[in-house]
C-alpha cells in the first residue's frame, strides 16, 4: 500500500496468507492492508473464503503460511481493540436469553474471569441497543425478533465491545429496509468516530454508496482499494468469472447469489 | 409398647433420607449441568459418557477386587473420559461425523464392559460384587457414604458451574465469539465436558449406565418450557432433577424389585410431557388456544372486511343486507363456518341478522368494518414489500398494524394506498383508489432505501 504509511499503522495487515481446511485452501497468498478509519468491503462468490479471511483476522483460524497483524500485532494480542459480528445464522437463536443479556456479552472481555456483569455494564448495553434503535426490545426473547433486529442486537454487542476496529461479517444479509438504513447509519456514525470497520457484502450495487474501499476476493485477492479505483467491470470479471453482466443495469437489485445462477 | 415400631420408623427413615437425599442430589448435578450439554446439542455425549463407563466398573473390580463404590466409580470415571477422548479422536482424525462416533464408542464401549460383566458373573462373584446395579441402578443400596460422595463431587461441579457461569453462558451461545473476547475457548470445552463426565459418573450407581442420559437432558427440557433466561433455566433444571431423583428412588425403595432407573427416567419423562403441553407461552396447550383466537379474530376480522366491501352502498340511513351465501362464496367458506363470527358480531352489536338469510351492518358495525377493510389492505401493501416481519406476530387484517409496524413504514403504506401500489387480490374493482393494473406489483425496498441504488 502507501509507503509513506509507518509500520503498525494499519488496523489490518495481511502478508502471504495461506489458509487451507484439510488441504484444500481456503485463502491462497493474501496480502491486504486495511486503511485506518475507512468503511471496507470485502466481496466476493460464494465460497470465496470472505468469511475465513476475517475470522484469520481475528485469530481464529490458523495460518497455513504468512501472518496477520491488528494494529501491529498478532491477532490475539489485540482482543480488546477487535469487535465482531458473525453471521447471524451461526449461532441458536433460541437460546434462553434477551436482547439485553446478548449484548452485555460484548462486556464480558473487559469483565475478565469470575465477574458478572453489574449496573455499569447493563447501561452501556441499553445505550448501544439504543444506538442501533432496538432499546425498547431489551426484554425481548431472542427467539421473538425478527431477522433485521437479530442483525441489529448483533451490531449492539460489538458496540460494547468499544473497539477500534469492527470486523462484520455480512450485517446487510437478509435484512429488512428499516435495518438496512439503521445498520448503514451506523457504519458511518463509526467512521465519523474514526473507527475502520471491515464487512463483508453481498449486494454489489450497493458497495459504492455505502463503502469507502473494497477486497475483492476469490481465494486469492484480486484487488482492494478505493472504491472507485478498484471497483470496475475487469476486476469484478476476474473476481466472479463470466456470470456477471447486472452492473449496467442500475435500479436492478441483484447480488452476487443470484448472479452466480 | 411404642419402642418397636418407633424404631423401625428410624430405621426406615434413616434409610430412606439417604436414598432421597443421595437420588436428589444427582437429580439437581445431572439437571443443571445437564443444561448446557443440551443447549450445546451434545445430550449424546452424555449418553456415551455412561456407556462408556460400564467397562471401567468392570475393570475396576477386576484388578483390585474392590466393592466400594468410590473405587469402582473412579473406573468408571476413566473408562467414560476415555470414551469422550475418542469420540473426540473420531470426529478429529477422520471424516466420520460425531453422531457416528458417538453411536461407535457407545456401542463398542458397552459391549465390552457388557462382556466384562459377564465374565464376573461366571466366575460367580457377582453375587457379592452386586456389578449388576449399575445397569439400571439401584438408589436402595445407597448409604451415607455414598450420598457423602455426591454430595462433595456433585456440589464441587455445582460451583465450578456457578464461578463459571458467564463463560459457559458464552461458550454454549457462541463459541467463536467467546473466542474473539480471549476466553480459552479449547480449555473451557475440556472443562464443561469434565462437568458432564462427572456428573453422569455420581449418578450410575442410582439410575444406570443405560438410562442415565435422560438425567442429563429431561429436566432442562422441561426447564427450559418455563422461562426463557438461562441463569433460572440451570437452577430450575436442577430442581426438577432433584424431585424427579428423589421422587424415583423413593417409589422403588418402597416397591418390591422396582428398579430405580426406570422409574427415575418415567418420573422425569412425565415432568417434560407436563412441562412440553401445558407451560405457559412455550405449552402446546396455550399455543393452540393462542391459534384458535387468532384464527377467530382474523376470521371476524375478514367477514367485518367482506362486508365493508359487497355491502350495497346504502341510499340513505343503516348499510343494505347481504346474504351470508354471498359473503361465504367471497371467501371461499361455508356459510357454516360463517356461522360462529356472525353470531360473535351480533353480540357485539356490529351486525344485525335479517330473517331470509341476509346480513347487515349496524351503524356501529359500519365504522369498524371500515376499518378492518382499511387495515387488510395495508397488511396486503405491507406484504407485498416483503417487509422483515416476525411471522408468528402477522395477524392478517385484525392486527392493529400500528402495534407491528414502524410509523414511517406506514405512512409509506398509506402512500401506496392512494396511489395504487399494492398487490392485487384479482378483484381490484370492488376496493376504491386502486390501480387496475396493479396486480400482484412487488416493491423490493421502502422509497427511502431505493432511492440512493
Amino acid at each position: 500500500m502507501d509507503d509513506a504509511t509507518p509500520a503498525g499503522a494499519f488496523p489490518v495487515e495481511i502478508r502471504d496468507l495461506t489458509v487451507a481446511y484439510q488441504s484444500r485452501p481456503v485463502l491462497w497468498d493474501v496480502d491486504l492492508a486495511v486503511r485506518p478509519g475507512r468503511l471496507t468491503a470485502v466481496v466476493g462468490p460464494n465460497g470465496a473464503g470472505k468469511s475465513t479471511l476475517l475470522k484469520a483476522m481475528l485469530g481464529l483460524v490458523p495460518a497455513a503460511s504468512g501472518w496477520v497483524k491488528v494494529f501491529g500485532e498478532p491477532p490475539a494480542r489485540q482482543r480488546r481493540r477487535v469487535a465482531y459480528v458473525p453471521q447471524r445464522g451461526s449461532v441458536d437463536w433460541d437460546f434462553p436469553t434477551n436482547a439485553l443479556d446478548v449484548v452485555e456479552m460484548g462486556r464480558y472481555g473487559s469483565l475478565g474471569w469470575l465477574r458478572r456483569p453489574g449496573r455499569a455494564d447493563r447501561e452501556a448495553a441499553i445505550a448501544c441497543l439504543r444506538r442501533v434503535g432496538m432499546d425498547a426490545f431489551a426484554s425481548r426473547q431472542i427467539s421473538q425478533l425478527s431477522g433485521g433486529q437479530q442483525q441489529r442486537v448483533f451490531l449492539a454487542r460489538a458496540l460494547a465491545q468499544g473497539a477500534d476496529l469492527y470486523v462484520m461479517d455480512e450485517p446487510l444479509a437478509g435484512v429488512d429496509a428499516v435495518t438496512e438504513r439503521a445498520v448503514v447509519a451506523l457504519l458511518q456514525g463509526l467512521r465519523a468516530d474514526g473507527k475502520t470497520v471491515i464487512v463483508v457484502h453481498h449486494d454489489l450495487q450497493t458497495v459504492p454508496s455505502y463503502f469507502d474501499e473494497v477486497a475483492l476476493l476469490n481465494v486469492r485477492l484480486v484487488a482492494a482499494g478505493p472504491v472507485e479505483d478498484v471497483f470496475s467491470p475487469e476486476n469484478l470479471q476476474a473476481t466472479y468469472g463470466g456470470r456477471i453482466g447486472f452492473l449496467d443495469a442500475p435500479g436492478a437489485k441483484a447480488t452476487a447469489a443470484s448472479a452466480a445462477d | 409398647m411404642l419402642s418397636a415400631p418407633a424404631l423401625l420408623g428410624v430405621e426406615f427413615d434413616y434409610t430412606l433420607r439417604n436414598v432421597v437425599m443421595g437420588s436428589a442430589a444427582l437429580g439437581a448435578v445431572g439437571g443443571a449441568i445437564g443444561s448446557f450439554a443440551t443447549l450445546r446439542r451434545q445430550s449424546l455425549l452424555g449418553d456415551a459418557v455412561a456407556h462408556a463407563a460400564l467397562p471401567g466398573i468392570g475393570l475396576a473390580f477386576l484388578l483390585t477386587g474392590t466393592k466400594a463404590t468410590g473405587g469402582l466409580l473412579l473406573g468408571a470415571l476413566l473408562t467414560g473420559w476415555l470414551g469422550t477422548l475418542a469420540v473426540l479422536a473420531i470426529t478429529r482424525g477422520s471424516r466420520v461425523k460425531e453422531d457416528a462416533a458417538l453411536g461407535i464408542v457407545l456401542s463398542v464401549f458397552f459391549g465390552v464392559g457388557a462382556l466384562l460383566l459377564a465374565y464376573i458373573r461366571q466366575s460367580g462373584e457377582a453375587a457379592q460384587s452386586g456389578l449388576d446395579r449399575f445397569l439400571f441402578g439401584q438408589a436402595a443400596g445407597l448409604v451415607a457414604e455414598d450420598v457423602r460422595l455426591i454430595a462433595v463431587v456433585g456440589g464441587g461441579a455445582l460451583l465450578a458451574v456457578a464461578l463459571l457461569f458467564k463463560e459457559f453462558k458464552l461458550l454454549a451461545f457462541d463459541p467463536d465469539f467467546a473466542a474473539t473476547l480471549g476466553f480459552p475457548v479449547t480449555p473451557l470445552t475440556v472443562a464443561l465436558t469434565s462437568l458432564i463426565v462427572v456428573a453422569v459418573i455420581v449418578g450410575l450407581q442410582t439410575v444406570g449406565v443405560v438410562l442415565m442420559v435422560t438425567v442429563l437432558v429431561a429436566p432442562s427440557i422441561a426447564a427450559r418450557q418455563w422461562t426463557n433466561r438461562l441463569g433460572p433455566l440451570v437452577i430450575l433444571a436442577g430442581f426438577l432433577g432433584a424431585l424427579a431423583g428423589a421422587t424415583g428412588s423413593l417409589l422403588s425403595s418402597t416397591v418390591d424389585r422396582l428398579p430405580t432407573g426406570p422409574t427415575v427416567v418415567l418420573i422425569a419423562t412425565a415432568i417434560v410431557g407436563v412441562s412440553v403441553v401445558v407451560a405457559p407461552g412455550r405449552g402446546l396447550l396455550w399455543e393452540s388456544v393462542a391459534r384458535r383466537r387468532r384464527d377467530r379474530r382474523t376470521r371476524i376480522g375478514s367477514v367485518l372486511a367482506d362486508l365493508a366491501t359487497l355491502s350495497p352502498a346504502p341510499v340513505s340511513g343503516g348499510a343494505l343486507p347481504v346474504t351470508i351465501a354471498t359473503l361465504a362464496s367471497h371467501r371461499g367458506v361455508t356459510p357454516r363456518e360463517l356461522r360462529r363470527p356472525l353470531s360473535e358480531l351480533k353480540r357485539r352489536g356490529a351486525v344485525r341478522l335479517e330473517g331470509d338469510g341476509a346480513v347487515a351492518l349496524t351503524s356501529a358495525g359500519e365504522a369498524q368494518a371500515a376499518a378492518a377493510a382499511h387495515r387488510e389492505r395495508l397488511w396486503r401493501s405491507a406484504l407485498a414489500r416483503q417487509m422483515d416481519l416476525p411471522g408468528d406476530r402477522v395477524h392478517l387484517s385484525t392486527d392493529d398494524i400500528e402495534r407491528v409496524l414502524a410509523p414511517e413504514v406506514l405512512v409509506a403504506l398509506e402512500g401506496d394506498q392512494t396511489t395504487g401500489r399494492t398487490l392485487g387480490t384479482g378483484d381490484e374493482s370492488r376496493a376504491t383508489g386502486l390501480n387496475p393494473d396493479g396486480i400482484g406489483m412487488t416493491v423490493s425496498g421502502l422509497p427511502a432505501g431505493g432511492a440512493d441504488r
